[in-house]
């Protein structure tokens, strides 16, 4: 029982700890997101006005591309990844993730997949330029050298998800407390039981859709040629069949991240727990069929059009059953606003107004005038952004006390909310009219009567990258001289194991299996 | 629409995040909306752009309702349920009748939307009888349009110098939205639009006939448009197609029909010059001066102003082995451009009068001095017809 961390960088190289590899995901995520939003802040300067200014079109592109890239797969998914490591054994209450090795090799072939990937952008011919959905045949036959680079890096990257997602279930299925049926788990070890499937599901498509394209360009196929008798449009198809699933990964962690935070600080239970599980269970059933709603202008049949549009609206109504739920928790409740709770209610608001712009895009015929504008880029920076990023941020202020044993600064929290929550209107809002107007998204240059919304968008976008080096400073104060706490119940109104456990959490908990009721 | 968002607007009840919504939809939109006007989506000038309209505020209207009631219940409740106020947690959890009912009410009002929906997909995909049939072709970076059966078939492409855009000089009304030569087409006529591509994949939108259709190399895409009002409208491609994605634009003339058939005998009259030049033979700076035009806006894209290329990317055509080389090697990639890279078979897009110009530039200009280094048209047109 009374062993601790090995000293030293062994411990982190050779770490099988859940705890540690939780951590160096958290870290690893935050350099990916602040790395991902230096291209971001170079997109909106280059945006701020009309005319090129500080990038060329080629590097503009490479610019969007490696946003898209690393946010998606280095910051967001690894974020969820290292909180399910941190909170799932603590959650369901297991002794450490069912496979501690692989969980190491997991986390430590990532940094080698991204390293591949970022390098691309010093070599000749520049970094991936195809946007982050590299669509072929722009990003095979017209793509340039370093295309390679990019494949073996997401390949990396596909493995690291599918041994994460393989310990995950391994955990849940397997590890929880004795009378802790699966109909009693947290909410966010549900929705990350569901979202390892996910995962497991997809990964290999998006290998196999990388794979057609590496024998497309070194091996001679023709799979996305049309000149060799391939099929541009079937690459698209592929990647959606996984892009669309994928999304919903990104998302799910985060309702279950919302539904342990509302609870709290309502302090009532969650409403509708049993419809909560149904409703993730029936989005991920349906993110499955539903893939061509990102294909409605690439001259489907009419038939295939109206299947599309009739199976992502019905999306509306599992996704509308969570936010009432949510809602309902807060109803009658007792609430107070520390900072994890208004990022929580943030994520209601603005997710719910995501999905508002995710119904019209799902009708087909208007879909035709939003597809690949501005109004696009507003919808999903409103569900990632919005959603994930501020679930997870919720999720670190929410969960570091227990991790640290140590209180954030609530004042600077608050800053950092509030900051964060007017910036982040500020930058997408008008893009939704900006889309409406017609310009188009992935534009390194624009029309004079798109300037002013752009540059408002601009300052939005630099406040809204500011404010999260106040979340590092406030994240590294708290790990360094936060207030000190021991009560293991860190918030009035939490509930679930992790808070049975000290404060801070010792490396190894749950030795011996708890008693659950 | 608009009294509703008035009645909305001043009976409206915890709407305030929905504010900047509301007044995005409350203005009605200017003839060119731009600057803080620039809010929604044009009602355009085809019946299936009205169409979209009218569906795209209908379901924004059922989004702020719906809206307004959900986040309504939720402002309520975090203003008069806080803990600050005394408020006692109450302790339930589970309605299974409260359950059904929204899962049932949402259901029914996708339901209503999706009637108006179907029937305008139909509408917007009924592309029979009509009256002309125009090809439109995507290359990188840059349109053809065909009128089929016509004869007559040309490029368009951006028109704004290169100066605007890197700021040397000042931009002017139409930055970025201006072509070489709009395409013209009738008003009050269904015309059938065929997509098409040559290299990558791109998407032809002009938001005010609501057309957005990719353009798909292998693939012809079809969709059509009859616009009742004359006017200039433009355009964008919507699909990202590489380095100048932003600089293909559209512009679209739609005319009266007689105005329309002036212009098509201009164009096929034109057409038939054209082709009797191909067995004029012409001097050297005759060839260097139009070679140069054609260059700046066909070539100098990839292969730079003075062309040096972009390394790792675009070769460089000064000193280049083919432009120093022998003529029918330089003749060859030109017209039939190289298969696997981004070099287009320019041999479809030019006119052999173009051609020959363009290559007699690249083999004259920037210090180039190859042996034989003029070309005539007739020769473009020998290597165009394999001989």
């Amino acid at each position: 029982m009374a062993h601790g961390p090995a000293k030293g960088i062994g411990r982190w190289l050779r770490a099988t700890n859940h705890k540690d590899i939780g951590t160096m995901y958290l870290w690893f995520s935050f350099t990916m997101f602040l790395l991902g939003g230096f291209f971001a802040m170079v997109i909106r300067a280059e945006l701020f006005e009309p005319g090129m200014q500080i990038v060329k079109p080629e590097f503009f592109n490479q610019m969007t591309t490696m946003h898209g890239l690393i946010m998606v797969f280095g910051a967001i998914m690894p974020v969820f990844v290292g909180l399910a490591n941190w909170m799932i054994p603590m959650m369901i209450g297991a002794p450490d993730m069912a496979l501690p090795r692989l969980n190491n090799l997991s986390f430590w072939i990532l940094p080698f997949g991204f390293s591949l990937l970022a390098s691309t952008l010093f070599m000749p011919g520049g970094g991936p330029n195809f946007g982050w959905t590299f669509y072929a045949p722009l990003s095979t036959t017209y793509a340039p050298p370093t295309v390679n680079f990019f494949i073996f890096g997401i390949h990396i990257i596909g493995a690291s998800s599918i041994m994460g997602s393989i310990n995950i279930i391994a955990t849940i299925l397997n590890l929880r407390a004795p009378g802790m049926t699966l109909m009693k788990m947290p909410l966010f070890v549900w929705t990350w039981l569901i979202t390892a499937f996910l995962l497991i599901a997809v990964m290999p498509v998006l290998a196999g859709a990388v794979t057609m394209m590496l024998m497309d360009i070194n091996f001679g196929t023709s799979f996305f040629n049309a000149a060799g008798g391939g099929d541009p449009v079937l690459f698209q198809h592929v990647f959606w069949f996984f892009g669309h699933p994928e999304v919903y990964i990104i998302i799910i962690p985060a309702f279950g991240v919302i539904s342990a935070i509302i609870p709290t600080f309502s302090r009532k239970p969650l409403f509708g727990y049993s419809s909560m599980v149904y409703a993730t269970a029936a989005i991920a059933f349906l993110s499955f069929i539903v893939w061509a709603h990102h294909m409605f202008t690439v001259g489907m049949p009419l038939a295939g059009e109206l299947y599309f549009m009739y199976a992502t609206m019905l999306i509306a109504v599992p996704t509308g059953v969570k936010v009432f739920n949510w809602i309902t928790t807060m109803f009658r409740g007792a609430i107070t606003y520390e900072t994890p709770m208004l990022f929580a209610i943030a994520f209601v608001i603005l997710f719910t107004i995501g999905g508002f712009t995710g119904l019209m895009l799902a009708i087909a015929p208007a879909d035709i005038q939003y597809q690949d504008s501005y109004f696009v880029v507003a919808h999903f920076h409103y569900v990632m952004v919005a959603g994930a990023l501020f679930s997870s941020t919720a999720a670190v202020y929410y969960w570091i006390p227990k991790w640290t044993g140590r209180m954030y600064n609530e004042a600077m929290g608050k800053v950092h909310f509030w900051v964060s929550f007017v910036a982040f209107n500020v930058t997408f809002f008008p893009q939704h009219f900006l889309g409406l107007a017609g310009m188009p998204r992935r534009y390194a240059d624009y029309s004079l009567q798109f300037a002013d919304w752009n540059m408002v968008s601009s300052i939005g976008a630099f406040a809204y990258g500011a404010s999260q080096l106040l979340f590092l400073y406030n994240v590294i104060a708290t790990i360094v001289a936060g207030r000190k706490i021991s009560d293991p119940k860190v918030w009035e109104g939490a509930e679930g194991l992790e808070w049975t456990v000290p404060t801070p959490a010792p490396y190894h908990t749950f030795s011996t299996p708890p008693a659950f009721k | 629409m608009v009294s509703k968002a008035k009645r909305l607007v001043t009976g409206g009840i915890g709407a305030l995040a929905l504010l900047p919504l509301i007044h995005a939809i409350a203005a009605e939109p200017a003839a060119q909306p731009e600057g803080w006007n620039l809010l929604n989506m044009p009602k355009g000038v085809t019946s299936v752009s009205q169409n979209v309209y009218d569906i795209h505020m209908v379901v924004i209207w059922i989004c702020v309702w719906i809206g307004v009631a959900v986040f309504g219940v939720m402002f309520y409740s975090m203003f008069a349920h806080r803990k600050s106020r005394g408020h006692q947690p109450a302790n339930f959890h589970e309605s299974t009748k409260v359950e059904l009912a929204w899962t049932i009410i949402p259901a029914l009002i996708l339901i209503v939307m999706a009637f108006p929906a179907t029937k305008s997909l139909k509408h917007l995909y009924d592309t029979s009888e009509a009256d002309l049939d125009i090809k439109i072709t995507g290359s990188q970076w840059k349109w053809r349009y065909d009128y089929l059966g016509k004869d007559v078939g040309f490029m368009s492409q951006l028109a704004t110098s290169q100066a605007s855009i890197y700021g040397t000089a000042p931009k002017t009304e139409f930055y970025l939205e201006e072509v070489t030569e709009p395409l013209v087409i009738p008003v009050g006529k269904k015309v059938r639009l065929l997509m098409t591509a040559t290299d990558v994949i791109h998407s032809w939108w002009v938001p005010d006939l609501a057309v957005k259709r990719d353009a798909i190399p292998g693939f012809v895409n079809e969709t059509w448009a009859r616009v009742d009002k004359p006017g200039i409208y433009r355009g964008r491609c919507a699909e990202l197609c590489g380095k100048d994605h932003a600089f293909m634009p559209i512009v679209v003339n739609a005319v009266p029909e007689a105005e329309f058939n002036t212009w098509l005998a201009k164009k096929q009259s034109e057409a038939v010059a054209l082709r009797a030049l191909t067995e004029k033979t012409f001097t050297r700076d005759e060839l260097m001066t139009k070679g140069e035009a054609v260059f700046a806006h066909t070539c100098a894209g990839c292969h730079g102003a003075t062309g040096e290329g972009i390394p790792g990317v675009f070769p460089a055509l000064k000193g280049s082995k083919i432009a120093l080389g022998p003529v029918a090697g330089h003749l060859n990639i030109v017209v039939n451009g190289k298969s696997g890279t981004a070099m287009q078979a320019f041999g479809a897009q030019l006119s052999e009068v173009d051609l020959a110009a363009v290559i007699t530039y690249e083999r004259n200009a920037w210090g180039n001095k190859s042996e034989d280094n003029i070309v005539q048209p007739v020769d473009v047109f020998k290597v165009k017809k394999g001989q």
